[in-house]
């Protein structure tokens, strides 16, 4: 029985049809999916933080305006994230519990400090340029509540990048004190952002499943090749360098080569060893404890009162 | 004390006034005002609705995909309910 | 002389619309939860908004090539002239909900007499900002009625946050020389005449909340004439700094 679902639902994937929550799917698939999409999602969550930070010290009132707008965009990608796991049979408070209990991972990205108003401009032109070509590459994913999911995210994220580039662009052709920051900020999140996309594909473990049912569609190297040739220009237009000496067009390839990357780092980032790890945890799990009473006084007036509607 | 779970609700829009309501997700609700205002807050914040409709999840009867052939599959064979089955001479308008 | 007072008159407003703004803003992922959490932004968003319209008019009735901006960023606390509530800290979630529940209210009432202003503009802000409110002060006073109604806990902390601010709910309705002159030439409005209504507003909601309201004792003013709490530096210096720091920028 469970051999004939396999291959009836092998043959749905390879022929491009979706997969919903009721739906038969092996055990491992629900497990891989779970696994991706939280950490995804405690990705936007977690990323609210380092954005976060600079909301109160914005130098414009558009500039804030924006920044709250987009900060508040990531918290509804944690949220339309959350709930397309949670059609798999898991609640948000047990997400939320993984994420607090460090059962769960985030990107790692994150773990790194915002140290100057510049930082807010490479986020959202370098590590939100790196999640939209994740993003726009997972609309394709096989399960459906990921995938449209994923289909929302993009339509929103277009002006997160396109504000962090705007930042960048105005601090580089600023005063010489704010053009000193902007190359400062690309040159700290540059080889961070690169690392988002994960370890090489001959190193990562998940890669092989993932692929062969559709939940991940390109490898980590093949997107990580597209935002370098993609980014590079970006960075030649607003007089900006790349901090890579082996940066070179490949005219064979017709794509860039580029230098090694420190995944030493990478690892020891991602096993909590970072500038932010413990404070970003932290803070999350301090609002979260400080919310507790105003949830169970919802709750509590909702059962009072039948969903809020007063019997009288 | 562990948390206990705020309910679900699913959040239907009307893109524009006059259009079927469409799904758009789901939200964290313990109320149905809550329910409300939160849809609007997550969900319309580019101004992608006229109209709200929030139902609690477990209020939501749904087929199964078992069901799938004996519910969808008998109305493969019926062609007659498409105006394409009619062969009618072009001459006569307005049909 | 009547340009020099209806700017002193904008620009109190577009103080009030930024400081609550600002106040709000420092939620940003530290809500009880993430429906909440996008809520306050929402609302943060909205008085941004607001600033930003009645300081550009502000700073166009300023001449000189003024900014809002620059009237943001680069004034000092004594220069601020918000209603001391506006700048009051976050506190716990209820000490927020009642600030904003408060305020929501007046505002509600101020800006449905705004409309009726002969000055174009403010009347055109108050028809934008009146749709905001509205929803906000629905947002709020359904949090007052949930808390105030809702745990043993809530209850408690809901009603020490309205004893607290309860003192600077006064200065809401006080009209100093600028307000009297502004409601003579019918450009501003008269809040002593909205009090009846504010009252019956709040009243109610605290009832449906099982919450009392405070004696009207100790009620403290100052902010139109630019006397705050401490709070209104730290908050100044935070959202002010990097304009400061870097004089010459373009941000
Ligand atoms: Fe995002
Ligand atoms: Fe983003």
């Amino acid at each position: 029985m469970s051999a004939d679902n396999e291959i009836i639902f092998q043959k749905k994937i390879d022929s491009g049809l979706k997969i919903e929550p009721k739906d038969w799917m092996p055990d491992k698939y629900r497990k891989h999916l779970i696994r991706q999409i939280s950490q995804h999602a405690h990705s936007e969550i977690i990323g609210m933080q380092p954005e976060g930070n600079w909301i109160t010290r914005a130098p414009s009132l558009r500039a804030k305006m924006v920044l709250i707008a987009k900060v508040q965009d990531e918290a509804g990608h944690g949220l339309y994230l959350y709930s397309a796991t949670e059609t798999l049979g898991i609640t948000r408070n047990e997400l939320i519990e993984q994420l607090q209990s460090g059962k769960a991972k985030y990107s790692s990205i994150f773990n790194y400090p915002t140290l100057t108003w510049a930082d807010i401009g490479a986020i959202g032109w370098l590590v939100d340029g790196a999640a939209i070509v994740n993003q726009q590459s997972l609309r394709g994913t096989s399960f459906g509540p990921y995938s449209r999911a994923m289909v929302r995210i993009c339509k929103e994220e277009s002006f997160h990048q396109r504000q962090g580039y705007e930042i960048m662009s105005k601090m580089s052709n600023g005063t010489p004190e704010q053009h000193e920051m902007a190359q400062d900020a690309l040159n700290r999140w540059w080889w961070p952002s690169l690392m988002m996309f994960g370890p090489h594909d001959a190193d990562s473990s998940h890669t092989s499943n993932a692929m062969k049912w559709k939940i991940k569609r390109e490898t980590n190297d093949d997107l990580r090749q597209l935002f370098i040739d993609r980014t590079v220009k970006q960075a030649d237009l607003i007089g900006l360098e790349i901090p890579d000496p082996d940066l070179k067009w490949n005219p064979e390839t017709k794509h860039y080569d580029f230098g090694k990357i420190d995944w030493e780092e990478f690892w020891e980032v991602v096993n909590g060893n970072g500038f932010c790890n413990k404070e970003r945890i932290n803070n999350h799990i301090s609002s979260h404890e400080e919310g507790q009473w105003v949830r169970e006084a919802a709750l509590a007036y909702a059962e009072k009162t039948q969903n809020g509607v007063e019997n009288e | 004390m562990s948390d206990k779970n705020m309910p679900t609700w699913e959040v239907f829009l009307q893109p524009k006034t006059g259009a079927p309501f469409q799904h758009a997700g789901n939200i964290h609700a313990t109320d149905e005002e809550m329910a409300l205002q939160n849809a609007r807050e997550i969900y319309t914040r580019r101004q992608e609705g006229t109209c709200i409709w929030v139902v609690k999840t477990e209020d939501i009867v749904s087929s199964n995909p078992d069901d799938q052939e004996s519910f969808f599959d008998p109305a493969n064979d019926k062609l007659y309910r498409y105006p394409t089955f009619f062969k009618v001479s072009k001459k006569a308008k307005g049909l | 002389m009547t340009k020099e007072l209806l700017y002193k008159y904008v620009l109190a407003l577009g103080d009030d619309a930024l400081i609550i703004g600002q106040r709000l803003s420092q939620w940003a992922y530290k809500g009880p939860f993430l429906e909440e959490d996008i809520a306050l932004s929402n609302i943060s968003l909205d008085m941004f908004g607001r600033a930003n319209l009645f300081l550009e008019y502000a700073a166009t009735l300023k001449g000189d090539g003024a900014t809002a901006d620059e009237l943001a960023f680069k004034r000092n606390e004594r220069e601020f002239c918000n209603h001391i509530l506006c700048e009051q800290p976050n506190g716990n979630f209820a000490d927020t909900m009642v600030r904003q529940f408060f305020l929501d209210a007046f505002n509600k009432l101020f800006l449905q007499k705004l409309i009726e202003s002969k000055d174009e503009q403010l009347s055109a802000i108050a028809q934008k900002s009146i749709k905001e409110t509205t929803y906000h002060l629905r947002h709020s006073s359904k949090w007052i009625i949930r808390l105030g109604d809702g745990t043993a806990e809530s209850h408690a902390k809901v009603q020490s946050a309205i004893n607290n601010l309860w003192m600077f709910t006064d200065e809401l309705f006080e009209s100093n020389k600028i307000d009297h002159e502004m409601v003579k030439q019918k450009i501003g409005v008269d809040c002593s005449l909205i009090k009846v209504e504010w009252d019956k507003i709040i009243d109610e909601v605290l009832s449906e909340a099982t919450l009392s309201r405070p004696e009207n004792s100790n009620m403290l003013s100052g902010g139109r004439a630019g006397i705050h709490t401490e709070h209104l530096g730290h908050l100044l210096s935070d959202m002010q700094y990097l304009q400061r720091a870097y004089p010459d920028a373009k941000w």
